[in-house]
């Protein structure tokens, strides 16, 4: 929009300068903080196997801190290899003896109850998660623990109608899997991996991350609640040592793992030349491309949704923002006005829009990164927002005039941290797209429907949103392309990864 | 075509009567604006200015409405916006059956909404119909409530414009501060927008030093993208206030029609320079309503907007669930309704 053409006007006047002293959220909102005795941790938890929490052999404990102020929330197992035999041992006799011989139906009502359970203990379950994550309490509330629960109800639905996925008259499970998930959405990557294996039929050991175990522990009392029958579901808490046994574990027949393309890449290697069946959903560099007529303002919403949501610990976040050159000015001006407009702080309060960085580590990795892509010559703009002094905080960060060779526009961040490169036409903007090792995710902004799908046809992601973006539903396939990992969670597909076809 | 060749409002019409209201602080100063609209020459230039306007999606606008709703607004917050929310209100009577005495009562409660604590501020206005203006005016004295008045054959918009500067001079000489004027939605919804335009520059003139409030009837536009256009052919004709709706349709205020709106002031008072308010109406009861407008508000348009002279919640009922809010925040407890007058 372009008026300027000079003329007097009527009512109030006003000048630029009164229009930025306007302050975007200025009326302050009293914290309203959700208690964290809500989710009714205990001091310490022990391993979910064979239907039962155990301490680990070797009686090794860590502690998992809450991000948010770097108190110890509580103390969990290291499994060692010899908890991993015993939990893929378990769930071994329980695939043999009572898992396989279930009906399609009886398996239904199993993921239903948990499904309802889930429901039951939300505000506990979302307390537990933005405490071990960092995340708001909004996202918890609104996304992580709905779509939990949702994906159960979703795979409850197919475990009695196998013979109709399409995937033969009586597809059969692969038998023990075991699944390895990431920090960022843990209790959601539980049920990714938990409720195709188990509609299809197969039992699991599943292990949480080190740095956010709990969900899946309040998660394995709700299989107790539900009263699944021991070692179908087993949880092993640990490091990367404990994932490492139960990669290379001989009993194993599916290893699901999703987390960084480096892990992904050395699991591959390990379970190559075996009988081992693989996917995995790794990291993402993905593109939201923003075409010239996209609606602006809910495209601006979009963008901010595409990489501030869950601090862009986000596999599928929108990292690079692509904008047609005619309107770059235009949209940088406006997202950085919304950039300064979150509200960054307490996870648990119910107005916070960003919360915490999960660790320490991920914290300094982003800070290596931005710093870098200071060096390397590209614009910041950081939200002059306030950060707590205790825990792991970064400000959300914009980078303008970033060039496809710098590292911030290659590398995954895996943080509030947002690159900006523009294109001329729709051939340039599919290239820059493409021009990664990454095909998770891709966003398409128009107004133009012929353009979109040109567009969408032509961009290598596995996953790909037009005027939106980071939505999910349990009925949508998701998965990625080339170093993105392959196999696909969520929907009908879903069921493939954990059926023997 | 029928549209005036002329400047959309010129130096002439710049008032300076602030409303008549003292509840708020009034953040802004009267400066003399050097930044600039277009001067609207045509129809077929008004028309290119509207469609070079960005489109609205529906599911991101009302995602965005949504996520804001979930804001958790307590204790003080809560007991300031539910002041501010009463001082924003233009406590309204629009039915065929108003009387003389009505309005009176009307009029008394909006000076005093809590006869027994004298710190709750008067509300922003009564809005009535033109014949009870003078009546109106009357009761209320020199109390700083205004009195808007609708006009323009009020609700439908269905007459000639003649008459309708009638209904409108009808209603300044009786002593409005304030005109509720309804697009054609007629003309709008067939392309016809310089008849639009005109019309508010008409209404606008006639009004004198009374403030112009443009009713969309967003209702009756249905479409987002209709709501962003109408709301800048209003403010580029003149309007002081765009407002949503009569009351009298079946949709009435909404929350992401309010922001499509409230983004639409924001951007014309960045391209133009002149700040431009938005009245919200029709079906806001509720204490927790009227608060989440002003959160839209807030993080849309900002500060410069959470005063009565920028924002306005046309409402009858929900001047009491705010007292009785009001109470709740005050005492711990709730009071029964009869507490409250019944007006």
């Amino acid at each position: 929009m372009s008026m300027c053409a000079p003329m007097n006007s009527a009512g109030t006047d006003v000048s630029d300068r009164q229009l930025a002293n306007s302050q975007l959220g200025s009326l302050e909102y009293d914290p309203a903080p959700e208690s964290a005795a809500i989710a009714k941790l205990k001091p310490s938890y022990g391993l979910f196997i064979d239907g039962g929490f155990s301490d680990g052999e070797a009686h090794q404990q860590f502690a998992t801190v809450n991000p948010a102020n770097e108190e110890t929330l509580s103390m969990v197992a290291q499994a060692s290899s010899v908890d991993v035999d015993r939990a893929v041992s378990s769930a071994r006799h329980a695939y043999d003896k009572v898992w396989s011989k279930t009906t399609g139906a009886q398996r239904s009502k199993y993921l239903f109850r948990i499904a309802r359970l889930i429901q039951e203990r939300s505000r506990e379950l979302a307390v537990v998660e933005t405490l071990d994550n960092g995340k708001p309490i909004r996202e918890s509330r609104d996304v992580d623990i709905p779509l939990a629960a949702a994906h159960f109800f979703y795979y409850a639905g197919w475990a009695d109608k196998l013979e109709h996925a399409g995937f033969g008259v009586n597809p059969k499970p692969l038998g023990v899997a075991g699944q390895i998930i990431p920090w960022n959405f843990p209790l959601l990557m539980a049920a990714w991996k938990l409720a195709p294996a188990l509609a299809a039929g197969n039992t699991c050991v599943l292990k949480p991350a080190e740095t956010t175990p709990l969900s899946a522990l309040v998660l394995a009392e709700i299989l107790e609640q539900a009263e699944l029958p021991p070692g179908v579901v087993n949880i092993i808490t640990g490091d990367g040592v404990t994932g490492a046994a139960l990669v290379d574990h001989p009993d194993v027949d599916k290893i699901a793992f999703t987390g960084s393309t480096e892990v992904g890449r050395m699991i591959q290697q390990r379970t190559a030349a075996s009988h081992k069946h693989l996917t995995l959903e790794l990291g993402g560099k993905g593109a939201n491309i923003v075409f010239d007529d996209a609606p602006i303002d809910e495209m601006i919403e979009g963008i901010i949704d595409g990489i501030f949501f869950n601090q862009g610990h986000v596999c599928c976040a929108g990292s690079r923002l692509l904008v047609q050159e005619s309107v770059a000015d235009e949209v940088l001006r406006r997202l950085v006005r919304r950039v300064e407009q979150l509200r960054v702080g307490d996870p648990l309060d119910k107005n916070t829009d960003v919360g915490a960085i999960n660790s320490a580590a991920q914290l300094l990795r982003i800070r290596e990164l931005t710093d870098f892509g200071e060096s390397e010559g590209a614009t910041r703009y950081t939200s002059s927002c306030a950060l707590p002094q205790k825990g792991y905080w970064f400000a959300p960060t914009v980078f303008a005039d970033v060039a496809q060779s710098h590292r911030i526009a290659r590398e995954e961040i895996f943080g509030p941290v947002l690159s900006v490169l523009t294109f001329r036409t729709p051939e340039e903007a599919v290239a820059k797209a493409n021009n990664t090792n990454y095909g998770l995710a891709c966003g398409v902004w128009s107004e133009k429907g012929s353009r979109t799908l040109w567009v969408a046809e032509r961009l290598r992601a596995g996953v790909i949103w037009t005027n939106t973006y980071n939505r999910f539903d349990p009925t949508s396939p998701f998965g990625g392309m080339r170093e993105s990992g392959f196999g696909r969670e969520g929907g009908r597909h879903g069921l493939e990864a954990y059926l023997n076809v | 075509m029928g549209l005036a060749a002329r400047r959309v409002a010129s130096v002439d019409h710049v008032s300076t009567t602030p409303l008549r209201l003292v509840t708020a602080e009034d953040r802004h100063v009267q400066i003399a604006s050097t930044i600039a609209v277009p001067t609207i020459e045509n129809e077929a230039q008004l028309k290119a200015l509207i469609a070079s306007l960005s489109g609205v999606d529906a599911v991101g606008a009302e995602a965005r409405a949504a996520k804001l709703s979930t804001r958790s607004i307590k204790k003080s917050t809560k007991l300031a916006a539910i002041e501010m929310a009463i001082s924003m209100i233009d406590l309204t009577t629009l039915e065929g059956a108003d009387t003389p005495g009505r309005v009176a009562s009307l009029c008394t409660k909006a000076m005093r909404p809590d006869p027994r604590d004298l710190t709750v501020p008067s509300v922003a206005a009564v809005c009535v119909y033109p014949d009870l203006v003078a009546h109106a005016r009357s009761v209320l004295g020199s109390s700083p409530v205004a009195v808007a008045s609708v006009a323009t054959a009020f609700p439908s918009g269905r007459a000639s414009l003649q008459v309708k500067l009638m209904d409108v001079r009808d209603a300044v000489v009786g002593g409005a501060d304030e005109i509720d004027m309804v697009i054609d939605r007629g003309a709008f919804l067939s392309g016809r927008l310089g008849q639009v335009f005109d019309e508010v520059v008409a209404v606008k003139e006639a009004c004198g030093d009374a403030h112009l409030k443009v009713i969309l009837e967003t209702g009756e536009l249905v479409t987002y993208d209709n709501v962003r256009r109408a709301s800048w052919v209003a403010m580029l004709g003149g309007a002081d206030f765009i407002k949503t709706s009569t009351g009298k349709v079946t949709v009435n205020a909404t929350l992401p029609n309010a922001l499509v709106m409230l983004e639409a002031v924001r951007d014309f008072a960045e391209t133009a320079g002149r700040t431009v308010g938005v009245k919200v109406a029709g079906g806001i009861r509720t204490s927790k309503d009227a608060i989440r407008y002003l959160v839209l508000v807030n993080e849309t348009v900002g500060s410069t907007w959470l005063t009565p002279h920028l924002f306005r919640l046309g409402a009858s009922s929900l001047l009491n669930d705010l007292l009785m809010q009001r109470l709740k925040q005050q005492r711990g407890v709730y009071v029964r309704a009869d507490e409250f007058s019944g007006d």
